[in-house]
């Protein structure tokens, strides 16, 4: 019961598909097909990146996360999660569960947006990408002005989300 | 390539830690396991999401409204879409690519872009499970202001074109 409750919307957004796909061929098929191609390429990242994280989560103690990016590591702190966010791969709903592992081991939290913040927008791989297909201006100009204004999100969702912070972090221990 | 990496690294780690601490290790997996499968269902969803959105949304439907003259409409559209979309990077930009061959404006295709890297409308779920309502609603609405913020800059910025 409570495991049908969980895949609820999973399950009436697939009733829904079939749905679609007899009514409306056309559109269902293609949104099956989407759905089917991104399915297989979640299957591809996401169970090494989990298997990562479970490993991370046993050997890594907390003192030395609280060391190098918890609330008293300062500016090296902050460039540290800045550099860790963009050299990361994938999509940025991957980018979640790493900080989830970051949040347990308590990183401070200007530093995991600021992960957030990095690993959304100034990630190697799609930067390449740009500068193929928009041409090297287009790309660092883009960049140069994203740098700032990832730094401000963080630091206005920090400040905007003081109160919540200690549940955040609770909420981080209870899974 | 990615994926083999990826792989290769997760289980180069797993054999380490097994060879150093079996007990440990199955721990970790456990974790991980947990992890994984309490995320699973919003994952789904959100997959699911997707399919219906970008079987909607074609690149030529896209392209239709964000012509170099397509203005304050043109922008407005690049960014919503950038923002509920969910496209791999070495898609999307040989699409922007595209669309720019095919008469889009480089301030809608920028906006497109960043909102695109940045807002993820369908992953709210996602986010709100890890970071609560609040600062996720906070980091996507900035991310969507700052994206728009940044294409109308680069539109005064001759070298960009």
């Amino acid at each position: 019961m409570d495991l049908l409750k969980r895949y609820r919307w999973a399950l009436l957004l697939t009733l829904l598909l079939g749905l679609s796909m007899i009514l409306k061929p056309d559109m269902g098929f293609k949104a099956a097909s989407l759905t089917g191609e991104n399915f297989l390429f979640m299957l591809k990242i996401i169970p090494p990146i989990f298997l990562i994280l479970g490993l991370l989560d046993v050997w890594v103690p907390k003192e030395t996360m609280i060391k190098y990016m918890g609330k008293g590591s300062g500016l090296k702190g902050s460039v540290l999660a800045f550099f860790l966010g963009s050299a990361a791969a994938g999509p940025l709903y991957a980018a979640f569960p790493v900080a989830h592992v970051l949040l347990k081991k308590e990183a401070s939290l200007i530093n995991v947006f600021i992960f957030i913040g990095a690993w959304s927008a100034t990630k190697v791989p799609p930067f390449l990408f740009e500068t193929t297909s928009l041409g090297l201006n287009f790309a660092v100009t883009r960049l140069a002005l994203i740098l700032p204004s990832i730094i401000f999100i963080a630091l206005i969702t920090f400040k905007a989300t003081k109160k919540e912070e200690q549940s955040i972090y609770e909420n981080a221990q209870s899974f | 390539m990615f994926t083999v990496v990826l792989y290769g690294t997760a289980l180069t780690a797993l054999a380490v830690s097994y060879l150093k601490n079996p007990q440990k290790t199955k721990q970790a997996l456990k974790k991980g396991y947990k992890a994984f499968t309490n995320i699973l269902p919003d994952f789904l969803t959100v997959i699911l999401i997707i399919g219906f959105t970008l079987a909607v949304l074609s690149p030529e439907t896209v392209s239709k409204y964000i012509g170099t003259n397509s203005g304050f409409l043109g922008l407005a559209v690049a960014s919503v879409v950038g923002a509920v979309t969910l496209i791999p990077g070495f898609i999307a930009f040989p699409l922007a690519k595209a669309l720019v061959e095919s008469g889009a404006g480089l301030v809608p295709i920028a906006a497109f872009v960043s909102t695109l890297m940045m807002v993820g409308f369908v992953t709210i779920p996602l986010e709100i499970k890890y970071f609560g309502k609040k600062a996720t609603y906070i980091r996507n609405a900035l991310a969507f202001i700052f994206s728009v913020a940044i294409a109308l800059i680069m539109g005064v910025l001759p070298w960009i074109y």
